[in-house]
């Protein structure tokens, strides 16, 4: 088992079998996380930076879980400010974590294309760990894993994905792999936060949360940020809560019985949806993290086969 | 006679010559007859003459920002892609915005001895858009127009005035339409490839709604406008509706080739303002060339070293080099493909800009001033990091393989470029 590419940037490249492939992997991989001594021998040897230039607590520490439960020596190098503030060049500061003989790059930045701007000019193989608003695709694909066991097929599948999407990094891989998957996306979201140009993601747009409950098998719930209101792009959060939170009495009234809710976290209670739902079980929230170890254990295993292959050779 | 050359395909569309003969040059004049000899020759067989390309859109970075280019790099750029005169952009550092660096300019690249450099001042002191620049000093000193380029004058009443008092000199005002709160901090073409890449996006209104303001504030006071860098479908039309001579605008090589597409591969020397738009806004400038809506092809020449370039997308500069490329990539992509003829390509290259900005050159006449480009149409060549003579070398055509290499230049009738080889018209 191997995926043929030195790196993992987006889910927009991915085929349908590199999915498959990694979701498959996963499972093997969280069969490891369910024993008595939760450690594998697959990395050893194997060096993982993780380079964060934006803050991130859960990716980061997914990613250091699944680089340790492989025996990979990692080390996390995190700077909150861009890199020209810094002094170095990105290119710079990743050319000399290459330098100190690193193999996989696990990237996180502000800006859509850093890590695929790194990727080209880069030996190692580079994770995109988010980028701005444009990628997600570990994110995807543990979202996609935690579908997988909860539902018998992708297809036809109606998912609702409910708020910020046109900051949204989460959102814009998910659609793009649930797609792949044969899934029916709506989102739903006021029309500042939706993106004016949504015909190239094949998704139907809702601007009443009411009428997008209906019928759903799943409700994707985003973040909502505090600087949207400073950007202009809501009135308040208040008015945010009043028409666009998900709260047990709108779930009863108007969703499906047997509908998940499902979130990227870090969930705000009381204003993207209500705490008794993030509690409930509807929600696969804690599903969706603990897929999140096996996916990027999975990612990594299968990142880094070609280079154990070529030094057995 | 100083200067002759022989079987040379003679092109100028304005005069409609289109004929192989010879040109006689004398104390750098063209002059009658062909039987004379002369000091110097040229074998111009094969190759076509055309009257010297004018840019009216450059930026030499000097003074200010030598770690990108020199009035000694940006014209070796210039005339290596042909012309031999360039309008230089006052957003150095510090701003022209007085006589004693319009002077500099002129002093400089005259030691320089390469293409002719005419300053273009700014629109108001310290390019601060607050308060009028003394345009008559400017003006007197040696400055072709005013700009505050890289920034658009924002405060209408100022841009008013600007038109208005221009009429002393009968020059235009060059704008750079941008609504700096619409455009904010966006990197690219506000459309379905930025939603895609998640960029913050530059929408096409940011440049539209300032090209219908300085249209109509043209049309109020009767002051001349040329429209910067047109990118927009939307701008076209608005200068097609409204076209008087008054107005006049221009258009990049690569606004007429690449559009948004182009930048999901992330490449920073894909990155300017205004940004490169739709495939329909680029095939729109294409047509806006060919039916004479936009009168001038201009590189807006903007060089930046690569350690402010090489760098993540967000974070790199605006701008890209255009000297060199801007012909045999025109030639090679549109009038080779029949998008349209070499002679509205030669006109937008020459008479043109010479007509809109009071320029005695630019024709292939008796008695003109001796000012030409000989080119090797067939010649081929690929754009390389190594092909530049400009001190940057962030072209968006990198990797190109184009036809059409420039053989000579001729400034007041002396070569001051001979196949590869810079020869100052002073030594």
């Amino acid at each position: 088992m191997e995926l043929d590419r030195k790196d993992l940037l987006g889910i927009q490249d991915l085929s349908n079998d590199e999915i498959e492939e990694i979701l498959t992997t996963a499972e093997y991989m969280e069969e490891i996380l369910t024993r008595p001594i939760k450690k594998a021998p697959t990395l050893r040897g194997i060096t993982v930076a993780n380079l964060f230039f934006e803050p991130s607590t859960r990716t980061l520490n997914s990613f250091i879980l699944a680089e340790k439960r492989l025996s990979a020596d990692s080390i996390n190098f995190s700077a909150a400010s861009s890199s020209v503030l810094k002094g170095e060049t990105l290119l710079d500061t990743a050319k000399n974590i290459q330098a100190m003989e690193v193999d996989v790059m696990v990237v996180r930045h502000s800006e859509p294309g850093s890590p695929h701007f790194l990727a080209k000019r880069l030996k190692a193989s580079v994770i995109n760990a988010g980028d701005g608003c444009h990628e997600h695709p570990t994110q995807a694909l543990l979202d996609i894993m935690t579908i997988k066991k909860n539902f018998p097929t992708f297809k036809g599948l109606k998912v609702a994905i409910i708020g910020d999407i046109k900051h949204s990094r989460v959102s814009r891989s998910l659609i793009l792999g649930l797609n792949k998957m044969g899934a029916k996306i709506t989102v739903c979201a006021p029309p500042t936060l939706l993106p004016l140009w949504l015909e190239p993601f094949g998704v139907e747009f809702e601007y009443s949360l009411e009428k997008t409950l209906p019928g759903k098998d799943i409700l994707y719930i985003l973040r909502i940020q505090k600087e949207r209101q400073e950007e202009s792009f809501i009135p308040s959060q208040r008015e945010y809560i009043k028409n666009y939170s998900l709260t047990y009495e709108k779930l009863k009234k108007f969703a499906s019985k047997e509908v998940v809710i499902m979130h990227p976290g870090p969930i705000n209670r009381g204003i993207e949806i209500e705490s008794r739902i993030a509690d409930s079980e509807y929600s696969l929230v804690l599903n969706q993290v603990t897929s999140g170890v096996a996916v990027r254990m999975s990612v990594l295993y299968l990142l880094t086969q070609r280079k154990l292959d070529g030094s057995k050779n | 006679m100083d200067l002759k050359i022989k079987n040379v395909h003679l092109f100028d569309p304005l005069n409609g010559i289109d004929e192989v003969g010879t040109l006689l040059i004398d104390k750098g004049k063209v002059v009658k007859g062909s039987k004379s000899s002369a000091k110097q020759e040229i074998e111009g067989k094969g190759l076509h003459l055309f009257p010297g390309f004018v840019d009216v859109h450059s930026h030499f970075r000097e003074p200010g920002a030598e770690d990108a280019e020199t009035i000694e790099t940006g014209s070796r750029a210039a005339v290596k892609g042909g012309y031999t005169t360039v309008c230089a952009m006052p957003n150095t550092d510090p701003p022209i915005d007085n006589e004693g660096l319009v002077r500099f300019i002129k002093e400089k690249s005259e030691e320089v001895g390469l293409c002719r450099v005419f300053p273009i001042g700014t629109v108001t002191k310290r390019r601060e858009g607050k308060e009028l620049s003394e345009m008559a000093h400017l003006y007197q000193a040696g400055c072709v127009a005013f700009s505050d380029d890289g920034d658009c004058v924002i405060d209408s009443s100022i841009m008013r005035n600007a038109l208005e008092y221009a009429k002393l000199f009968n020059v235009p005002i060059i704008d750079h339409p941008e609504d700096i709160s619409l455009s904010g901090k966006g990197q690219m073409h506000e459309g379905s490839v930025s939603t895609e890449l998640g960029f913050k996006g530059i929408p096409g209104i940011s440049e539209s709604t300032i090209v219908a303001r300085d249209i109509l504030l043209s049309k109020f006071t009767q002051g001349r406008i040329h429209l910067a860098h047109v990118s927009t479908a939307d701008s076209v039309k608005l200068i097609k509706d409204w076209k008087t001579d008054k107005v006049t605008s221009e258009v990049t090589p690569h606004h007429l080739l690449l559009c948004d597409d182009e930048i999901r591969d992330f490449d920073p020397n894909k990155k300017m303002k205004p940004p490169l738009r739709t495939r329909y806004d680029v095939e729109v400038m294409q047509r806006a060339i060919k039916e004479g809506l936009i009168e001038i092809v201009a590189t807006d020449h903007a060089p930046h070293p690569d350690y402010k370039k090489e760098l993540e997308f967000a974070e790199a500069a605006f701008g890209v080099t255009g000297l060199e490329t801007s012909f045999a990539v025109l030639y090679t992509e549109l009038v080779k493909r029949g998008k349209f003829t070499l002679g509205i390509l030669i006109k937008a290259l020459s008479s043109s800009p010479c007509r809109i900005f009071n320029l005695p050159l630019g024709e292939i006449k008796k008695g003109a001033i001796a000012d030409f480009t000989i080119v090797d149409l067939k010649g081929g060549w690929e754009v390389t990091m190594d092909v530049f003579a400009s001190k940057s070398k962030n072209s968006p055509f990198l990797g190109r393989k184009l036809e059409g290499i420039v053989r000579y230049c001729i400034v007041d009738g002396r070569i001051i470029f001979k196949n590869g080889d810079f020869i100052n018209k002073k030594v």
